[in-house]
């Protein structure tokens, strides 16, 4: 089995290809045809990838499961996993068949609902297994289409808005990333990430428009791959996009967005913009730690004073990234594989709270906080799911939650305190939002009349947060799970970066002597 | 039998809570109580049989399983068995298991839950602390006590708010919480610190590097601090908030919004010890911290000062043992500042058993009269209640101090509160601390005067308030009066029995916490721990002697190092040894202060009960703000909270709304035209064009390719 990884990639396109192709008719029937295919699927390229993670060897830290073929005109078909991005991997492919799962009860044009995950699942894993240049761009951003898709048909009242907001924040970072991988390309002569990796672009500063540019090359380089990263991680002050997208997403759109989306820009930094541009990040860092220290205040205030379930999630999630991205610009072994560990947990948990969100809103068919208030009166399990689940968000010990936050904040700490005692303060601002929300709407009295017949969690409801505790948990008592797979993949980056930034400084010190 | 210890309330909170549908409510209120006290059982053998000086430096691990590890950061989960860990898992365990049976009867009709099934749940949330307190204490690094720390609180949350269809409940819930936080962010930055200076969390390699810490300097935000006095302090913020130290108090007397036996095991005599848990635990950081430590008395003794102002005024019973709790904590953190841990740790015990059965007690009243917490309406109860009020007169004797002063028997006579606080009042004034004495003292009177009076308005004089309810007060059922009367052997004798080994003399409590200890005068720096190590070896011949002989004559002081032992006290501290040395108006001091607030008490509420009222009316300004408890809550709302929400309205409003999404705006009137343009004025939105830019994009790339031929 050589080519794993590209069966595990296009399952669920082949899916979708026969859904498109075969299932006719928008009847019960047909419905159910499409709803059970699409599980099918999912649960298939579930097991499959397992495949890859049993295979896995964690000590190795190249690229394993290679796959390399010649495409069109020249380019490269090249696939491969290492310790960074196959928990990404593994993290698309257990979460699919839950998202599903989650969307049983949807009944508008079914099919498509089903073609659009299944392709948006297809494009996602081939993100993060994506070994060229140019099949990375196109997987990255051809993810975006079946999202809008989402958001646009199965959407909200304003889904035209905030599809404009996600389109034009995007699409400018995408142009300034193509642009730098064209230059990538004209100074390497390859799209070849590996070899990308061991590359080493230009450092010698030079002046743009009086403007002198430290690091060069790599510093405008790494600028060009952060915009398009910053603003889908998102990072303040480029995440107002996401609040509107996911008000105006239905609940599995959240979902996707949430757990898996945003990831990318995270996979993003890990894969391209630290071990490719070591110099440029090391002369950026100050400036991403300082952002992310931000949004997770700025973001964890805003989340404070939100009226709409949705959006006060959606800005923990920011706050929450903002953990990741100030992680990975830590550049040490804590940092790092915080980032990491927080952005899988984040998936979970944060997926689990859009999921949460969405068994009120299936029965009130309202995202307002004040529309609710007493739920536990009538739904007692769900009461439970939603306290376990705002009680991972706040990172509290023994859930995955706290993992994540505690490594990065170790890691940063190392680095500037200033920027530890800003971030750390998050977790006074996130227990308040988290726990205030959840009293508005599960704690007190249950007296408003539309409340009065709402029905607990159905069993198909159970099965959806099951899967989700049990990993939130799992990884929250015993991490070792994912350090163990991470670990030496980014001990191997830490070293890659801090030579590099270490020859970089032995030259310029020896220019100026 | 450590690990049986720990985790039969946790299997006990897993199946009483999830698996009682199964097995029944009746069946899950059994198993958690009965895993309870197999639990308690173990840990008196625990503490009984331990012998710190059969291991190694005091104390033995058992790991459990790995936890978080990330290059050189490797924490596990792991029992540390220490002389500390044996006391805080008798502490727990039994006041827990007293209170799991105490509920039995407290809990068994409830007004607030006509039909829903809710007595599972509480005896869950029980024994779910239980646990998390149990993995505080016994952690063997900072991060699993962190877990601890956040799981009990945590589990003090859900308890606070567990009736949770009272607002005032939910408030309090979340009040709870989120102050508490504001000290775990003190305790997360120490754990930071601490691992960024000596690359480790586990107490072992901590305690060792203490020496080295205190030479290092750190820069921690805008200064260059010494590296040891910033952790300490950081570390104490985040015991402030665990053990409501001032300005991070506002939370206690709120959370009395929970049930009763709440109070008793987590809000007196167990999680809010936690923070002098900490101090004490981390006593080789402390020793090295002069500073810090000077802050820590600073603030528990002011603690215990304004705790016991604003308790002299309450009319609520539980409010007022609440106050009580805030400035009984006080007084130990006044200890634990001052190096003398082994005395904290001895208040903490005897505090635990006469506070828990205060609480107990008042919980009896209030089930005895349907509910009602206000003073002003008890009045004569004694009758009623006699097995209460019995309960109530010990634990009073016990808090405010009753014993026979100046008497010397090998231990002290008196209740243990008695010997517990009189000794930190003695080594406040030996450690030279005028501050720290005097706030101590007047603390003292004031407690006295709370106390009694608590008494005298619940259970002398006539009856006040509803006719009704005074009618049908009753004794509460025996499974509650059980836990009293036991609480109360606790209370009357844990102070006698337990006076040596806390506070006997350097060489006692060396033994005992496993800490090396010399004669003074013989001690020779160079070779102290040879010498330490010969004493120690001794031991068993040195028993014989007399023990008044030993008292009066010579002196010890402690010699072990950072690491060694339970707790580290540094050679020159000789606090311990002073304490037994004050003048005898220092060491009658607290009792007169008791006789004081008792006689004050009696002449305002039995002899000429009209004085109070007149007294507030005069001092008004001052009554109202020690029944407003400072003003803290309203300035916090003023100076904090507004502020807070004000920010977050202004960054949604303005800085998303107006700065970000308004240039992002101002950005899209030029370009979506441009766009729209080039994509031919796609109809139905902007997937098409998206979609037709990445093509384009694609485009671009593979003209570049094809042009210049660089492809392989």
């Amino acid at each position: 089995m050589d080519n794993l990884l590209s069966i595990t990639t296009f399952i669920p396109a082949l899916a979708a290809g026969i859904l498109a192709l075969f299932l006719r008719g928008d009847d019960e029937d047909a419905q159910r045809n499409a709803k059970w295919l699409a599980m099918a699927a999912t649960s298939m390229t579930l097991i499959v990838s397992l495949f890859i993670l049993f295979g896995f060897n964690a000590q190795d830290t190249s690229f394993q499961f290679v796959e390399e073929r010649t495409w069109i005109m020249g380019l490269n078909y090249k696939l491969g996993v290492d310790g960074i991005s196959i928990l990404f991997v593994m993290l698309t492919t257990f979460l699919m068949p839950i998202v599903i799962v989650s969307c049983w009860s949807v009944n508008i044009r079914v099919k498509e609902y089903m073609i659009a995950f299944l392709l948006l699942e297809t494009l996602m894993l081939g993100v993060f297994m994506a070994l060229d240049l140019v099949l990375f761009y196109l997987f990255f951003e051809a993810g975006l289409i079946p999202m809008f898709l989402i958001i646009g048909i199965w959407g909200g009242k304003n889904r035209i808005y905030a599809s404009f907001k996600f389109f034009l924040y995007t699409f400018l970072g995408s142009v300034l990333m193509l642009v730098a991988m064209i230059g990538m390309f004209s100074a390497a002569g390859t799209t070849d990430i590996p070899s990308l990796m061991g590359f080493q672009f230009g450092t010698d500063d030079f002046s743009i428009l009086g403007i002198q540019i430290v690091g060069g090359m790599q510093t405008l380089l790494w600028l060009a791959f952060f915009a398009s990263f910053a603003v889908k991680m998102p990072m303040w002050p480029f995440h107002t996009w996401l609040p509107d997208a996911h008000v105006q997403a239905p609940t599995a759109g959240s979902v996707v967005l949430a757990a898996i989306l945003l990831k990318m820009g995270g996979y993003g930094f890990l894969r391209f913009s630290l071990p490719m541009f070591p110099v440029g990040s090391d002369v950026m860092a100050p400036m991403v730690l300082w952002m992310s220290a931000i949004a997770i205040v700025y973001t964890s205030l805003v989340a404070l004073v939100q009226v709409d379930m949705k959006k006060l999630i959606a800005y923990s999630s920011v706050a929450h990234m903002g953990f990741v991205t100030m992680g990975i610009f830590t550049f040490n072994q804590q940092g790092l594989d915080g980032a990491i560990f927080q952005m899988i947990s984040h998936g979970f948990i944060s997926g689990a709270l859009f999921l949460c969100v969405g068994v009120i809103y299936d029965r009130m068919h309202t995202r307002e906080i004040d529309a609710y208030g007493g739920l536990v009166n009538r739904m007692p399990a769900y009461a439970m799911i939603f306290m376990f689940f705002t009680m991972a968000n706040v990172g509290l010990p023994g859930t995955s939650g706290f993992v994540g936050e505690f490594l990065t904040l170790v890691g940063v700490f190392q680095v500037n305190t200033w920027i530890a005692a800003v971030a750390t303060s998050g977790v006074i601002l996130s227990a308040a939002y988290a726990l205030w929300l959840y009293r508005r709407v599960v704690m007190g009295d249950l007296i408003k009349e539309s409340l009065k017949t709402i029905t607990d969690m159905t069993t198909r409801e159970r099965w959806v947060f099951t899967p989700l505790v049990i990993m939130t948990l799992l990884l929250g008592i015993y991490p070792a799970l994912v350090t163990d797979i991470i670990g030496p993949s980014v001990t191997a980056l830490v070293v890659h970066v801090e030579t590099a930034q270490a020859a970089y400084d032995v030259t310029t010190q020896m220019a100026q002597n | 039998m450590e690990t049986i210890t720990l985790f039969a309330p946790l299997v006990g909170a897993i199946v009483g809570g999830f698996g009682w549908k199964i097995i029944g409510e009746v069946a899950a209120q059994w198993l958690t109580t009965g895993l309870l006290f197999l639990a308690a059982f173990l840990s008196w053998i625990t503490l009984l049989t331990f012998d710190a000086n059969a291991h190694e430096n005091g104390y033995y691990t058992v790991e459990l399983m790995r936890w978080i590890q990330s290059g050189t950061l490797d924490t596990s989960w792991g029992i540390r068995m220490d002389r500390l860990t044996a006391i805080m898992l008798v502490v727990i365990n039994t006041v827990s298991a007293l209170v799991h049976l105490y509920s039995f009867g407290y809990m068994a009709n409830d007004s607030q839950f006509p039909d829903t099934a809710y007595k599972a749940r509480f005896f869950a949330y029980l024994s779910f602390f239980t646990f998390a307190m149990l993995m505080l204490v016994t952690a063997d690094n900072l991060v699993q006590m962190f877990f601890g720390w956040e799981g009990v609180g945590v589990a003090s949350y859900l308890l606070i708010g567990f009736y949770y269809k009272k607002p005032s409940a939910n408030a309090a819930a979340i009040k709870a919480f989120v102050v508490n936080r504001v000290g775990d962010f003190g305790f997360a930055l120490g754990i930071f610190a601490i691992f960024y200076l000596t690359g480790s969390v586990n107490f072992d390699v901590i305690f060792a590097e203490a020496p080295a810490i205190s030479d290092t300097t750190l820069t921690f935000l805008w200064n260059e601090w010494n590296a040891a006095e910033v952790i300490a302090v950081l570390l104490f913020i985040g015991a402030m908030g665990k053990s409501a130290q001032l300005f991070l108090h506002t939370w206690l007397p709120d959370a009395m919004e929970g049930p009763t036996p709440v109070s008793a095991l987590i809000h007196a005599a167990t999680m809010v010890t936690a923070g002098v848990f900490l101090v004490c635990r981390m006593s080789p950081i402390m020793e090295f911290a002069p500073s810090a430590t000077s802050f820590v008395v600073f603030i528990g003794a002011s603690t215990a000062f304004v705790a016991a102002t604003i308790g002299l005024v309450q009319n609520d019973i539980k409010r007022v043992i609440a106050y009580s709790t805030m400035s009984q904590l006080g007084y130990m953190f006044v200890a634990a500042g001052l190096g003398v841990y082994s005395v904290a740790m001895f208040h903490l015990l005897t505090h635990a058993f006469f506070k828990a059965m205060l609480f107990l007690g008042a919980g009896s009243i209030i089930h005895g009269m349907h509910h009602e917490q206000d003073m002003r309406n008890y009045g004569g109860l004694r009758h009623k209640l006699p097995w209460t009020f019995r309960a109530m007169m010990i634990g009073t004797l016990a808090i405010t101090g009753f014993g026979v002063p100046l008497l010397y028997v090998g231990f002290p006579i008196g209740f243990a509160g008695f010997v517990s606080k009189d000794a930190i009042i003695e080594s406040a004034y030996a450690a030279g601390g005028g501050y720290a004495f005097w706030m101590l003292v007047v603390a003292a009177l004031f407690t006295s005067f709370y106390s009694w009076r608590l008494m005298f308005l619940t259970f002398y004089g006539k009856s006040r308030g509803d006719k009704h309810t005074h009618e049908h007060a009753h004794e509460s059922p025996k499974v509650m009066l059980v836990p009293l009367a036991i609480l109360a052997i606790g209370a009357i004798f844990s102070g006698m029995v337990f006076y040596k080994p806390f506070f006997g003399n350097a060489k006692y409590v060396g033994q005992y916490f496993g800490l090396a200890y010399a004669e003074q005068g013989t001690h020779d720096a160079e070779s102290s721990d040879d010498h330490a190590n010969e004493v120690v070896k001794n031991y068993g011949d040195e028993t014989a002697d007399g023990d008044a002989e030993s008292h009066a004559k010579v002196h010890y002081i402690f010699a072990g190092e950072p690491g060694h032992g339970a707790i580290y006290v540094s050679p020159e501290n000789t606090i311990l040894d002073d304490a037994h040395t004050v003048p005898i108006w220092v060491k009658l001091s607290p009792f007169i202060a008791m006789v004081l607030g008792f006689a004050t008490a009696w002449f305002f509420y039995i002899r000429s009960p009209h004085l109070p009222r007149q007294l507030a009316q005069q001092q008004a300004p001052l009554f109202r703000l020690l029944l407003n408890k400072w003003y803290f809550d309203e300035l916090y709302a003023a100076i904090l909270i507004k502020p807070i929400m004000g920010l977050g309205r202004f960054l949604w409003k303005r800085g998303d709304g107006n700065v970000i999404d308004g240039s992002l705006n101002g950005l899209a009137l030029g370009i979506i035209p441009m766009l729209t343009r080039l994509a031919g004025r796609a109809q139905s939105g902007y997937v098409f064009t998206y979609a037709f830019a990445m093509v384009i994009g694609l485009a671009v790339i593979l003209t570049y390719f094809t042009i210049t031929g660089n492809y392989e």
